[in-house]
């Protein structure tokens, strides 16, 4: 810990004066890149004055279709999935491995980031107060999305000489192919989706959450941070080292125990400040509703705030990304279908709960006062609706988010790393390479502007839900096979309560 | 009711002295001693991913260790005396898996050491004894 202090002084010494300029041409190098990346993944057709974006369309299309071809599993299996996650079928003679409760905890952690604060604000900047509505109308048909990935994940896991396991879209792409006879093309799709993961990582699960931390931070220090991103952001950056390959579980546990109960006492404090906007809140609930279906004041109208609206659902709870079933994988139970029905939670409690709460708060403060946040957007505006009402608040919100980023980092370094030991293997040396590679872009988020960071890392999750979606199509009706087989047990009572 | 009791150890001095009574009670009554090792487990835990992947190995190193190490001597000791005898390992809270343990094995005693914390620290970390008298289905007996 020393060295690294003696690092960042030796460091902050030599580049005090010069750090407007790094930032700066950091910047002006990352720009184009993320433009072009950007151009080429959200394809946009125009259609009816709105362009909508292929991939977001292949999202929709793909939640609908699991949503009917499930039966509406998102509304029949969710009592079922609360009663998983209590335990009440956990078999006690199995107790001491990874427990769905466990699963779900992990995968949640990893899902409930800054785009929960930040990203619902950039929604309704875009897409207006209607966007909140085909938001939480994404979460509700992702819950099918998720179900149909989570079960593949457990199903198609590896389980690996050393005992531990790994799954996640890579496996379930290529053995559910190779099953149907299609080895090459199974192999193909599992690469690309490795490499998408092992790349998007860096995006979505690093550089825009540590991007968002410090501007937060920069927020509540009155703008004192200026131009030092680079210092936050090597700061940061160690302590994941520290984590990922320091090995320090210390920090990864504490920051996995705080951040549940941070998310409860954002909703709380964020109900609060709801409770306080009470006379607007008639009138924040209505605009939602209107601006869902006219999408007054947004460019491309009703159809501009949907695909917004469905655009940050999914980059929140990355339904369709097939991340999540990396986490879930975990899991030790005898029917994979079991942890389909526990992560139908996930975009619930993620978009349905937290983003809308979120949405809420801005949208209520929108009305008592058009301008309450200025030309802020992001987590800041999120931030200043806070603050509004509760002027202390920033402070405990920079401190949540930056666990919120940090523990989204963590489990998506392991997701990234999951995609490097398919492409690469689980050599040691390379994994600490991929580790490295990680760190540093930790450090590059916070000193790129958002703008730029927000088109890669979208276009980067954005791309592997192709693969993704299109083996889920394949693998569908393996799904509701085991799903059909496993009612069929229920209801004959083969598998029964082991708590009542 | 079975002639069953459960002794629960911990590999502390007083687990073994509540050994030494268990053999005393078995011999007198012809009692067989079920020893059992809780391992302290919740489900509603949260854990890193790379925690999760590796569970179900160190879930099996950790029972490997208990039985090797706090369930096999006891079960020695009981056998060397001639007495009946089964161990179980198993993962959970404490008191309630004692409890499960017992009605399993329709136990009509549970036997335990007593560890002497003082308040403060049976206050901040609770005390299984004190937890099973409290909610025991059968006796039970605490040796200090």
């Amino acid at each position: 810990m020393k060295r690294i202090l003696f690092f960042l002084f030796t460091a902050l010494s030599i580049a005090g004066p010069a750090h407007a300029g790094i930032d700066e041409t950091i910047n002006n190098i990352t720009a184009p890149i993320a433009s072009f990346i950007g151009t080429v993944v959200f394809f946009k057709v125009p259609i009816a004055g709105a362009n909508l974006p292929l991939v977001v369309l292949w999202l929709v299309i793909g939640a609908v279709f699991f949503t009917f071809y499930m039966g509406f599993i998102n509304l029949r299996g969710f009592k079922h999935a609360i009663a998983l996650v209590r335990g009440d079928y956990a078999d006690p003679n199995s107790a001491g491995e990874v427990s769905h409760f466990q699963a779900l905890a992990t995968a949640v952690s990893g899902t409930v980031g800054i785009g929960n604060i930040g990203g619902v604000a950039v929604a309704v900047t875009v897409g207006g107060a209607g966007a909140t509505f085909w938001l939480i109308v994404a979460g509700f048909l992702g819950m099918s999305t998720k179900f149909v990935e989570c079960t593949l994940g457990v199903k198609y896991r590896n389980e690996n000489p050393d005992g531990s396991v790994s799954g996640g879209p890579m496996y379930y792409l290529t053995k559910g192919f190779e099953e149907r006879g299609m080895v090459g093309f199974g192999k193909f799709m599992g690469t690309f989706y490795a490499i998408g993961i092992f790349i998007g990582a860096l995006g979505i699960g690093n550089m825009f959450q540590s991007n968002q931390a410090y501007v937060q931070l920069n927020t509540v220090a009155g703008g004192a941070l200026d131009g030092y991103g680079w210092l936050v952001g090597l700061i940061l950056a160690a302590v994941v080292f520290a984590v990922i390959i320091g090995g320090i579980k210390s920090i990864a546990r504490v920051t996995e125990k705080v951040v549940p109960f941070m998310a409860v006492f954002y909703c709380v404090f964020a109900i609060i400040v709801i409770l306080m906007n009470f006379a607007s809140i008639p009138a924040a609930i209505g605009n939602i509703f209107t601006g869902a279906f006219t999408g007054e004041g947004v460019t491309g109208g009703a159809l501009g705030a949907l695909i917004i609206g469905f655009q940050r659902a999914v980059f929140s709870n990355e339904a369709g990304i097939g991340s999540a079933s990396i986490a879930h994988a975990a899991v030790r139970t005898d029917e994979p279908v079991t942890e389909g029905y526990v992560s139908l939670l996930e975009p619930f409690i993620d978009t349905i709960v937290i983003c809308t709460i979120t949405a809420l708060v801005i949208g209520t403060s929108q009305v008592a006062d058009p301008n309450f946040a200025g030309d802020a957007t992001g987590v800041a505006m999120t931030s200043a609706a806070f603050e509004r009402q509760i002027g202390w608040f920033p402070v405990p919100l920079a401190f949540g988010a930056l666990l919120f980023a940090f523990s989204t980092m963590i489990s998506w370094s392991y997701y990234g790393l999951k995609g490097w030991t398919y492409l690469f293997g689980e050599d040691q040396t390379l994994q600490t390479i991929y580790k490295l590679i990680f760190c540093a872009f930790v450090a590059l988020g916070c000193v790129v502007q958002l703008g730029p960071i927000l088109d890669i890392s979208d276009a980067l999750v954005f791309l592997i839900c192709v693969p993704n979606i299109l083996g889920l199509y394949f693998l569908a009706p393996v799904v509701k096979r085991e799903m059909q087989a496993y009612v069929a047990k229920l209801e004959s009572g083969e598998i029964k309560k082991f708590k009542h | 009711m079975e002639n069953v009791v459960l002794l629960a150890v911990d590999g502390s001095d007083g687990s073994d002295r509540a050994l030494d009574h268990a053999i005393a009670r078995a011999k007198q009554g012809g009692a067989k001693v079920v020893v059992a090792y809780v391992i302290e487990w919740s489900p509603y835990s949260f854990n890193t991913p790379e925690e999760n992947a590796t569970r179900h190995k160190r879930r099996e190193t950790e029972i490997e260790r208990a039985n090797s190490e706090i369930v096999a001597p006891a079960l020695a000791k009981l056998q060397g005396q001639g007495l009946e005898c089964d161990g179980i390992v198993r993962h959970g809270h404490p008191a309630e898996t004692l409890i499960e343990i017992a009605k399993e094995c329709g136990a009509a005693q549970i036997l335990i050491g007593r560890r002497g914390h003082s308040g403060l620290k049976s206050l901040l970390f609770g005390s299984v004894a004190g937890n099973l008298i409290q909610t025991a289905p059968v006796p039970v007996v605490v040796v200090p």
